[in-house]
C-alpha cells in the first residue's frame, strides 16, 4: 500500500497556478481588460472628478443698471468659478435656464440695488442654486461674497467708505495639509487604485470557482487528491501578478499625468498593497464559494463594490457617515487600503503612523481566508 | 485480500427523491465489473458517491480498504475517474490538460508520464491542439487517458466509450483487460451490450434499486427467459402477430431475424408455434444477455417518477 499523502503539498499548488496562467493566458478579452482598466479609469476620473468645481454656468438676472452693477457682472463674468451664460432681464428667462439645466445657479442683482446700498439698506443679493446636485453649489456660494467684496470695494470710497464691510474682529486661516493646492487628484488617485483593485481583484476570483462548476471541470478537479486550501493558493496568486502589474501602471499614470507626490516609505506601501490585494482575492474566492453559477457571483459582487465606493471614505468623507455606517466601512478591505495609501503616499507615514490599519487588513484577510476555507464544498 | 469496493446500504436523496436506494456492491479486486442500467437509473450517482464525490444519505463502506465517507481523500489518491460528461478543461491544450492531471498527483516524471499517454493514445502530433476543439470522441480518449495517467488501482468508468469508434472500444477493452490482469478493478457503466459481454460480473439497477447482480454468463439463466429465433418472408407480420401474444414478454428483431422471449415456457411456445401456419421457421434458442437486459428494462423502463 502507498503512503498517504501530505495533506498539504507546494506541487499541487503549482500544478493549479500554473493551469490558471495558461487560462488567463488564453482568455485575451479579460487580460486586456484587466490591464486596460486601471489606466482607462485613472485617466476618466483622474481628469473628471473635481470636489472643487468651477467654470459652473449661471444665469444673471440684471434688475440695476449702474456701476456698481456693471463691475458686479464684470467680476463675476471674470471669475473661474461662474460662466455667465445669459445675463437675463426678467425673473422668467432666469428660471427657465435653471429648470432647463442650462445654468446651475441664478444670480439676481434686485432693482435699486445701487440706489439702496448708498442709502445703507443692505440690498439682498440672491444666489439661488440647483441644489438637485448638493455637491457643487456649496464652494461657488461662498465664492460669490469674496468676489461681492472685491468688485464693490472701489467704488464703496470716499464718502461711501462707511459702507464698505469691515473685516471681522478676527482671521480664520484654513491650511490644507499635505495637499496644499487642495489639489483632487493627489486624493483621487491613491483612492482610485485601491477601487480598480477592489473590482477586478473581486471579480476575477468571484469566478473561479463557479467557472470551474458550470463548465463541469469541478468534478475531475474534485475527483483527484488535490486539497481545498491548494486550490484556492494556486487559483489566487496568479491575480496577486495581476494587481502587481496593475498597481505599477496607476503608479506611472499618476506620476507622469497628475505629478501626484510620493512623500512616505515604499516598503510600508507595499506592504499595505500585498495584504489589499489579498484581501481582495480572498474576498472574492469567498463569494465564488457561496454563489453556483458565474451570474450569481456577479451578483453578489456588487453587494461588495457599492459599499466600497460609498463607504469606504473614496466618494464621502468618512468621519461624516453615522456611527454604523462607519461601522460597516471598518470591514471593508477598501477603507483601511484608503487611509494606509494616503498618509503614506500625501502624508510621508511609514510603519509607524499605518501599524494599526495594516494589522486590521492583515485581520480581515485571515477571517476571509478561514470563512473561504469553511465553505469550500469538497462534493458536488 | 479485500474486496476494491465494498458498500451496503448506499442511499442518496435529491428532495425528496430517492435516486439511489439501498445499494449494495461488492467489487473483487481485478474483477471488471459492469454496471448496468436505465437513463436515470442512479449509476453516476452510485459511482460519486464511491469516490467522495457525493455525500451518501445513509450506508457505508470502503473502496481500496478506505472508508468511503471519512477517507476518499486516500481513495482518490489510487482511483482514475472518468466522467459521463467530458470534464477537462477545454481552453488548454491536450498537453496542458494532461500534465495538469499528472501534476495534482504528484507523480515524479510528468513529461515522461505524458509523453507515453500521448504516444499511445496517438496524439503526439496533436498535443498543442486546445481539447475542446477535439471531436466527441477523442475527448472520450482523452478523458480516458486523464484518468489512467497516475496508473490506478481502481477504475470508474462512467460511459467511458460513448461516441467512440468501433475500433477505439476495441483498443479500450484490451487495454482494461490487460489492467485487469495487472490487478487492477474497473467498475464501468456502460449501456452497450457488446460491452456487457466483456465484464466478468454485471449488477443491474433500476430506480435506485438493485435487481441484478451476478457473473455475467449467469445472468441469461437468472432472469429465466425462455427464447425462440423466428426467420420469416415477412417479418413485420410476425412481428405483429406475436406483440401481445399469450406468453410474448418481448419481441425483438435481431438483423434479419426475429427474437422472441418470456418466461411462460409453455404459453409461449405455443404462440410462437402458430406462426408456422404462415411459413415462418422457428426454433428454440438459448437466451441471451441482450434478451435478458431488454426484458429486464423494458419492465422498468421509466425511471423518471
Ligand atoms: N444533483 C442532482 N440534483 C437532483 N437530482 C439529480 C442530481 N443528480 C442526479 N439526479 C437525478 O438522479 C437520478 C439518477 O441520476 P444518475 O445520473 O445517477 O443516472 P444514471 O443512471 O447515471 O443515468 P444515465 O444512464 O442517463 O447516465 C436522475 O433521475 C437524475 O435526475
Ligand atoms: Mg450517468
Amino acid at each position: 500500500m502507498t503512503a498517504a499523502s501530505p495533506a498539504f503539498a507546494w506541487s499541487r499548488v503549482v500544478a493549479v497556478f500554473l493551469k490558471e496562467l495558461v487560462q488567463m493566458r488564453r482568455d485575451r478579452l479579460t487580460f486586456a481588460v484587466m490591464v486596460m482598466m486601471p489606466v482607462m479609469q485613472l485617466l476618466l476620473f483622474g481628469y473628471a472628478i473635481n470636489n472643487d468645481p468651477r467654470h459652473l454656468p449661471t444665469v444673471v438676472e440684471v434688475r440695476d443698471d449702474g456701476p456698481m452693477t456693471r463691475s458686479l457682472l464684470a467680476s463675476l463674468k471674470a471669475s473661474s468659478f461662474f460662466d455667465i451664460v445669459a445675463v437675463a432681464r426678467d425673473d422668467v428667462e432666469g428660471d427657465r435656464l435653471v429648470r432647463n439645466g442650462e445654468a446651475v445657479f441664478l444670480i439676481v442683482i434686485p432693482e435699486r440695488f445701487e440706489e439702496r446700498l448708498v442709502r445703507g439698506e443692505r440690498p439682498q443679493l440672491l444666489i439661488a442654486a440647483d441644489a438637485t446636485d448638493p455637491v457643487a453649489a456649496a464652494g461657488p456660494v461662498a465664492a460669490l461674497d469674496a468676489i461681492a467684496r472685491s468688485a464693490l470695494a472701489p467704488e464703496l470710497s470716499g464718502a461711501l467708505r462707511p459702507l464698505a464691510p469691515s473685516a471681522p474682529p478676527y482671521e480664520i486661516v484654513a491650511h490644507r495639509r499635505y495637499n496644499p493646492a487642495g489639489i483632487t487628484a493627489f486624493n483621487i488617485v491613491p483612492g482610485l487604485l485601491g477601487v480598480i483593485l477592489t473590482m477586478t481583484m473581486v471579480m476575477i476570483t468571484s469566478i473561479a470557482l463557479t467557472r470551474e462548476i458550470e463548465r463541469g471541470t469541478m468534478e475531475t478537479l474534485l475527483s483527484t487528491p488535490v486539497r481545498p486550501v491548494e486550490i484556492m493558493l494556486g487559483k489566487t496568486t496568479p491575480y496577486i501578478l495581476v494587481g502587481a502589474v496593475q498597481t505599477v501602471l496607476v503608479a506611472i499614470a499618476g506620476r507622469v499625468l497628475f505629478h501626484l507626490p510620493f512623500t512616505g516609505s515604499p516598503l510600508t506601501l507595499l506592504v499595505a498593497l500585498t495584504l489589499f490585494i489579498a484581501a481582495n482575492l480572498m474576498l472574492g474566492y469567498l463569494i465564488s464559494t457561496v454563489a453556483r453559477t458565474q451570474m450569481q457571483a456577479m451578483q453578489l459582487t456588487f453587494f461588495v463594490f457599492l459599499p466600497s465606493i460609498l463607504l469606504s471614505g473614496f466618494m464621502f468623507p468618512f468621519r461624516a457617515m453615522p456611527a454604523w455606517a462607519q461601522g460597516l466601512g471598518e470591514a471593508l478591505p477598501l477603507t483601511h487600503f484608503l487611509r494606509i495609501a494616503r498618509t503614506v503616499v500625501l502624508k510621508g507615514g511609514g510603519f509607524d503612523a499605518t501599524g494599526r490599519e495594516l494589522a486590521t487588513l492583515a485581520a480581515i484577510l485571515a477571517v476571509l481566508t478561514i470563512v473561504s476555507l469553511v465553505r469550500f464544498r469538497r462534493t458536488l | 485480500m479485500t474486496a476494491a469496493i465494498s458498500v451496503t446500504g448506499l442511499t442518496k436523496r435529491f428532495g425528496d427523491r430517492t435516486v439511489v436506494d439501498d445499494l449494495a456492491l461488492e467489487v473483487p479486486r481485478g474483477a471488471i465489473y459492469g454496471f448496468l442500467g436505465p437513463n436515470g437509473s442512479g449509476k453516476t450517482t452510485t459511482i460519486r458517491m464511491v469516490c467522495g464525490l457525493l455525500k451518501p444519505d445513509a450506508g457505508r463502506g470502503r473502496a481500496l480498504g478506505f472508508d468511503v465517507i471519512s477517507e476518499s481523500d486516500r481513495i482518490k489518491e489510487r482511483t482514475g475517474y472518468m466522467t459521463q460528461k467530458f470534464s477537462l478543461y477545454e481552453d488548454l491544450s491536450i498537453r496542458e490538460n494532461l500534465e495538469f492531471i499528472a501534476r495534482l498527483y504528484r507523480l515524479d516524471d510528468v513529461k515522461g508520464k505524458v509523453d507515453e499517454s500521448l504516444e499511445k493514445l496517438g496524439l503526439s502530433e496533436r498535443a498543442a491542439q486546445l481539447a475542446g476543439r477535439l471531436s466527441g470522441g477523442w475527448k472520450q480518449r482523452l478523458a480516458l487517458a486523464a484518468c489512467m495517467i497516475h496508473t490506478p488501482d481502481l477504475l470508474l468508468l462512467d460511459e467511458p466509450t460513448a461516441g467512440v469508434d468501433p475500433k477505439a472500444r476495441r483498443d479500450f477493452w484490451d487495454e482494461i483487460r490487460r489492467y485487469s490482469r495487472q490487478g487492477v478493478t474497473t467498475l464501468v457503466s456502460t449501456h452497450y451490450m457488446d460491452e456487457a459481454v466483456q465484464c466478468d460480473s454485471i449488477a443491474y439497477i433500476a430506480y435506485g434499486r438493485k435487481l441484478v447482480d451476478a457473473p455475467t454468463r449467469d445472468i441469461p439463466k437468472l432472469v429465466g427467459l425462455s427464447a425462440w429465433r423466428i426467420l420469416s418472408s415477412d417479418l413485420d407480420a410476425a412481428e405483429a402477430a406475436l406483440r401481445g401474444a399469450p406468453g410474448v414478454e418481448l419481441v425483438a428483431r435481431f438483423g434479419a431475424e426475429l427474437h422472441a422471449a418470456g418466461r411462460g415456457g409453455t404459453a409461449l411456445a405455443s404462440s410462437v408455434s402458430a406462426l408456422k401456419s404462415s411459413g415462418a421457421t422457428v426454433e428454440p434458442m438459448e437466451a441471451g444477455l441482450e434478451e435478458a437486459f431488454i426484458h429486464l428494462m423494458s419492465h422498468s423502463a421509466d425511471n423518471f417518477r
